[in-house]
């Protein structure tokens, strides 16, 4: 009912929050991933055989989005907050999804 | 404006009733340069005597006017209806995270409350001073305050922002801004007390940089960046106190 | 304060995950296997530094912002809250250690 619109700073905060979310779903599962190195490299090797499917590629590539996302709007938070930087205009924003898009694009580029 | 546009009618929908209710729609001739308080007015006027709205100067300068228009929050009285009106409907609602009194009033009270327990209020000290302070306008501080003392508490900011939606106890941007100016303040004597009362649970840090009541000030304060000097300010006092 | 932590830990994670995240596009380059990474992790001191001041970073960084997120967006609020989200912390601090130690060469 009472809806104020949907503001670019409320999408940037939001987009942070929920690829923070992600990020810590995410992390126990990686340090339990890794730690199977420690029943030795085939351990670890059998493990990264998984992620060679689709649908976990597809899922890598996302949390590697996320992180870049979540760093750069991030960033956005601590320049306003402790650097006085005074973001009004689309442009900071702009700048953030490129260069996570950069990212994404340089993870896919690579992987192949 | 063409005889074409001048001859259209705007559909308005408007709340009536308090927390529940519905919205009464009335048909209202466009007319040129009109106003939305124009708008609100010809409908408690000519339509519906019963319909409850709050304005008095008219020319943006006492921010009573302020009501949701199509989403979003403004001083009604600045507000030109060629502005803001989508394929002829307008919709005024209430501030939101207001409690609604009645139709398009809203109870103030928590907003003000709000507002001294950031202790929004200047501290003159104990004792008179000797002399009268000198404050050159052009320091840092001055200037910082000078940016948030226009405020008139018209609750634009208060109802933009998301946080003041999600977290009861959070101060909102017009008692945060208010509290920096002060901070700012060189002649003001309540700088521990202000910053505990900007720390606390509700305080400046549960900000997360929406930037909504920057968005909708019809003053152009950015209270975003009030409240990042108090994070700043907060974070400084800790370290020094840890140090 | 928690806000102190959660920005302080931000500004150093700021810096580790820009390291980690060109870390990852050079390894993943050509496919991934664990005598890669472990070529280059077992006994590498540096290496198990910086991660583990990734990890204690983590792990002060992302319990504070669940809070806000579950604060603001949930009803759960007091010391439950706290309590769960400490266990959370001494989860990602105790997985992610042993994950450093378990490619640096046990």
């Amino acid at each position: 009912m009472r809806a104020s619109h949907v503001q670019r700073g409320f999408v940037a905060a939001t987009l942070h929050r929920l690829s923070g979310i992600a990020l810590a779903i995410f992390l126990p599962l990686h340090f339990l991933a890794l730690a199977t190195a420690l029943n030795g490299a085939n351990a670890l090797d059998t493990f990264l055989a998984i992620t060679r499917q689709p649908i976990v590629a597809f899922l890598e590539w996302a949390i590697v989005v996320a992180l870049a996302l979540h760093m750069t709007l991030g960033l956005r938070v601590l320049a306003v907050e402790f650097f006085d930087f005074r973001e009004r205009t689309l442009a900071a924003l702009s700048l953030c999804l490129a260069a996570v898009a950069a990212v994404g694009l340089l993870f896919v580029l690579n992987l192949g | 404006m063409s005889e074409a546009a001048l001859q259209k009618t705007l559909n308005v929908e408007v709340w009536r009733g308090a927390a529940s209710g519905r919205f009464q729609s009335f048909a209202i001739p466009r007319r040129a340069h009109q106003t939305v308080l124009d708008v609100v007015t010809e409908i408690q006027r000519e339509h519906d005597a019963t319909l409850s709205y709050r304005f008095a100067c008219r020319v943006g300068m006492c921010g009573s006017c302020a009501m949701v228009v199509n989403g979003r929050p403004r001083w009604t009285c600045r507000t030109r209806v060629s502005e803001v009106v989508e394929g002829g409907r307008l919709r005024l609602e209430p501030l939101r995270n207001f409690a609604i009194v009645k139709d398009l009033a809203v109870e103030m009270t928590q907003f003000f409350d709000k507002w001294k327990a950031a202790h929004g209020y200047f501290e003159p000290g104990a004792a008179p001073e000797k002399d009268f302070a000198v404050v050159p306008p052009e320091t840092k501080e001055r200037q910082a305050a000078d940016a948030g003392i226009e405020c008139i508490g018209c609750g634009v900011c208060y109802s933009a922002c998301d946080v003041v939606a999600w977290e009861k106890d959070y101060l909102g941007p017009a008692a945060l801004n208010r509290a920096w100016t002060l901070v700012n303040d060189v002649r003001d004597h309540g700088q521990m007390e202000r910053l505990d009362a900007v720390s606390s649970e509700g305080g400046c840090q549960a900000c997360h940089t929406h930037m909504s009541c920057t968005r909708f000030c019809p003053k152009a304060i950015e209270p975003t960046y009030a409240i990042a000097g108090l994070k700043r300010a907060m974070v400084k006092r800790a370290l020094r106190g840890a140090g | 304060m928690l806000f102190a932590a959660q920005r302080a830990t931000a500004f150093v994670l700021a810096f580790a995950v820009a390291v980690h995240l060109a870390t990852i596009l050079y390894a993943v380059r050509g496919g991934l296997t664990a005598a890669e990474i472990l070529t280059r992790t077992h006994g590498n001191v540096a290496f198990a530094l910086f991660y583990g001041l990734f990890v204690v970073a983590v792990a002060v960084h992302a319990p504070i912002g669940l809070r806000n997120v579950l604060r603001d967006w949930t009803a759960w609020r007091g010391r439950s809250l706290d309590v769960a989200l400490t266990v959370f912390s001494l989860a990602l601090l105790v997985l992610g250690l042993r994950a450093v130690f378990a490619v640096y060469g046990a």
